[in-house]
């Protein structure tokens, strides 16, 4: 009985005892633990005024913090609180934070925007992450382009231009490469001898006779390759037609060739084959004009811009 | 029968209350002009006014929007995070050096903790009296007289939280327009933020919980001990002085003298209590060298107040080494620096505090750095000439606008275009980037690997800076 004595001096029982002597012990839970429930109750409490909590017929409960946001479509939408919803009310304050700058670049011609130390950084950056967003996929994260696939905006070759305004309209109405197969109207051989001559308006190692017969060629009716690329090979700006006597290779796979007979089996390719995927889509409708603008001139400022 | 349950213990202490006695002495005049100088600068220096020509007229301000910190004259940007770091490194060492020396002389006398425990008991004392005045009110019931000094203690605590609260937010605005703005609920969210959660954590620190802050939240209180040594000055009993042969005494007639208590095998403590009635740290020093204490010398001054009365020798407990109280006859205390540790600490302390000062002495006006732009790496041109890009950003850290021109070396006049800026002008705190391109023919690219690029702000050609960068081109591609 001692031993009980000491017990119920040391820990509480509930106070009731059955058969005679059978007790049960209270360990009350920690105070710091019944405190900090309390604590999560009018937590709970106040999280059910101000946020979305409870179902409630076929809605719920929205609490207390709406959110009014415009959406894409520019219609004012009050919403209880959602991440989506804070996601479009933060997309509007940055809108509204970046349309001074966008009302600037309207107002501005493109030389003034390209030569404003203050514009130059929002071109810089706002330009990058629209580039980023809806170029970068095929002319890459830089502009340098795929070589057989999309065009190289840093270099100063340009298929239809690179003043502004022609880099304008290449992105407002997007372009369309073409060019067609000769592989079933010229001979292997004819096809072969216009290679070499295409290599050697740009130095590369070719067979001389089949230049010379291939020069012949290029300026008769039979290939007509003059009708699109020039008398003079240098092409023609107004239809994207490319010019063949420099360093620039877009769609023959000639810089990455080792050896000059690769590089010719590669221009002849081309022109086996001809093209019809120089497809670049238009951008008007998708983007606003302002963005338009700015990314016209992040592209001029690429490096390649004339 | 199950064994462990009935003699459960809780896992936590309950405070036993701490009702420190007010004592006069040099220890106690110490601590005073440290918290009188301490709370002087932090409360006041937000107020200081500075002439500034891009910034708000204070003295210090944190300036977290502009990314700066303005300190007086000087500027700081994030770029200076060594500055920091090396203040991080020089406060670390000082402590270990002081620490090494004297112990915890930044607990005792410079912990903000210990600053505002102070003042709180200050407080304390002037509402609710001396010590057998509060312990008095502490048991009494809870009756009107309890209930004004007690809530108006607690209140006084709250404005002396809040006030401290809302002094560290004006550290990061211009404090008038603060403390305007503040009541008419015009200022930030953050600054409502930050000053609740600093008077609630100053309130619960130095009114509620005070030394238990220091025993069981604080680690750099706990971790000090290793940085003693047996040569290290502490706060220490004389217990071979003070319990004699037979243990302290109270003075009693007959034992009242240091002749008589001699005679008798007493020590010379009188076990008067004062130097526990005194402790902030709620300990008593006799024990020995303990963690709890925070080395604030009080009860020094309460020993040395009991000795003087009895015309005993002052010193009973005093600034002493271990080493010192346990030898056969101790010498006078004295701060014991030649050790390698302590010369060490010395050192490197010199050392870094010169560096910071040459590095914040001989800072430049601006910031640069120049970034090749990597995607693409080279260019090739119709011509077949190669052509690298680099960006160059320059950040301003001069008080007004300033102009710079690039130039380059170890590439022909001509090749570095700089597009539409021959020359940038950078707003003070802004930085301003410049696209530059090298356009090298294919002979000369395959030679050139770098080349220099030169910053030069106008009219200070002193500054100008060299930065040396790659050019890449498909056969010289290197590394």
């Amino acid at each position: 009985m001692s031993e009980q004595k000491l017990q119920s001096q040391t820990v509480q029982t509930t106070g009731h005892a059955w058969d005679g002597d059978l007790q049960e012990y209270n360990n009350p839970l920690p105070a710091w633990w019944v405190y900090t429930f309390y604590v999560t109750v009018i937590f709970a409490i106040v999280y059910w005024v101000i946020y979305p909590s409870w179902p409630f017929g076929k809605g719920w409960v929205g609490g207390v913090s709406n959110i009014t946001y415009v959406n894409s479509a520019g219609e004012t939408k009050t919403h209880s609180w959602n991440t989506r919803a804070l996601l479009m009310e933060d997309l509007n304050k940055a809108a509204t934070a970046q349309k001074p700058y966008f009302d600037k670049v309207a107002a501005m011609s493109y030389e003034q925007v390209a030569k404003d130390p203050d514009m130059s950084g929002f071109i810089l950056s706002s330009g990058k992450a629209l580039f980023a967003d809806n170029c970068a996929p095929c002319h890459q994260a830089g502009g340098q382009g795929v070589v057989g696939f999309f065009p190289n905006l840093t270099d100063d070759d340009w298929l239809y231009g690179g003043s502004f305004d022609k880099i304008h309209e290449t992105i407002t109405g997007g372009r369309r490469g073409y060019m067609p197969s000769f592989g079933e109207v010229l001979s292997g051989g004819q096809i072969d001898q216009l290679a070499n001559y295409v290599a050697s308006l740009s130095g590369i190692g070719h067979d001389a006779a089949k230049a010379a017969a291939g020069n012949t060629l290029f300026h008769s009716e039979t290939a007509a390759c003059y009708y699109c690329h020039g008398v003079d090979a240098k092409g023609r700006k107004e239809i994207g037609a490319p010019n063949l006597t420099d360093n620039i290779w877009l769609w023959a796979g000639v810089p990455s060739a080792e050896n000059p007979e690769g590089k010719v089996a590669a221009i002849r390719s081309v022109i086996t084959s001809g093209l019809n995927k120089g497809v670049m889509p238009a951008w008007a409708g998708r983007l606003s004009p302002e963005q338009i603008k700015v990314l016209t001139v992040y592209v001029h400022e690429l490096g390649g811009g004339q | 029968m199950q064994t462990g349950l009935e003699d459960q213990l809780g896992l936590y202490q309950k405070r036993i209350p701490v009702f420190t006695r007010s004592v006069k002495g040099k220890f106690r005049r110490f601590k005073t002009s440290v918290l009188v100088l301490a709370y002087a600068i932090y409360f006041l220096l937000p107020w200081l006014p500075w002439s500034r020509l891009d910034a708000p007229a204070q003295a210090v301000l944190f300036d977290l929007p502009g990314r700066r910190f303005l300190i007086f004259g000087l500027t700081v940007y994030p770029q200076n995070v060594v500055w920091l770091a090396l203040l991080l490194f020089i406060a670390a060492i000082l402590l270990f050096f002081i620490t090494g020396l004297v112990g915890r002389a930044f607990c005792g006398y410079f912990c903000f903790q210990t600053l505002w425990t102070d003042f709180f008991i200050w407080i304390e004392h002037k509402i609710q009296g001396e010590r057998p005045a509060r312990v008095r009110l502490y048991r009494q019931p809870w009756d009107r007289e309890k209930v004004l000094k007690v809530g108006g203690t607690h209140a006084a605590w709250i404005l002396a939280s809040f006030w401290t609260g809302l002094t560290f937010v004006a550290y990061f605005t211009y404090a008038p327009q603060l403390v305007a703005d503040f009541f008419t609920g015009q200022a930030a969210a953050a600054a409502y933020i930050t000053t609740s959660i600093l008077t609630v954590s100053t309130y619960a620190a130095a009114g509620l919980m005070r030394e238990q802050i220091c025993t069981y939240v604080c680690p750099y209180g706990r971790f000090q001990s290793v940085m003693y040594e047996a040569e290290t000055l502490a706060v220490h009993y004389d217990a071979r002085r003070g319990e004699g042969a037979h243990g302290r005494a109270s003075a009693r007639a007959g034992q009242r003298t240091l002749a008589e208590r001699h005679e008798k095998g007493l020590g010379d403590c009188v076990d008067c209590g004062l130097c526990v009635q005194v402790c902030p740290a709620g300990i008593d020093i006799r024990d020995g060298l303990q963690y709890k204490c925070i080395s604030c010398g009080l009860c020094i001054d309460a020993c040395n107040t009991i000795m003087d009365s009895f015309n005993f020798p002052r010193g009973l407990i005093r600034y002493d080494s271990e080493k010192n109280l346990a030898a056969p006859v101790p010498a006078a205390p004295r701060v014991e620096w030649k050790r390698l540790k302590t010369i060490g600490y010395g050192v490197a302390l010199i050392l870094m505090s010169a560096y910071l000062v040459y590095s914040i002495g001989t800072r430049g006006s601006y910031d640069r750095s120049v970034n090749q732009i990597r995607q693409p790496l080279y260019v090739v041109l119709s011509n077949g000439d190669i052509r690298n890009r680099y960006q160059i950003r320059i950040t301003n850290k001069a008080g007004q606008d300033q102009t710079y021109v690039i130039s380059a070396s170890g590439i022909p006049a001509g090749a570095l275009d700089l597009g539409n800026f021959r020359e940038i002008t950078v707003k003070p705190g802004h930085s301003g980037v410049v696209q530059a391109s090298v356009r090298l023919s294919p002979e000369l690219a395959e030679h050139t690997h770098r080349f220099e690029l030169f910053i030069t702000p106008k009219g200070n050609p002193g500054e100008a800076r060299s930065e040396t960068v790659r050019f890449d081109s498909p056969k010289g591609t290197h590394e």
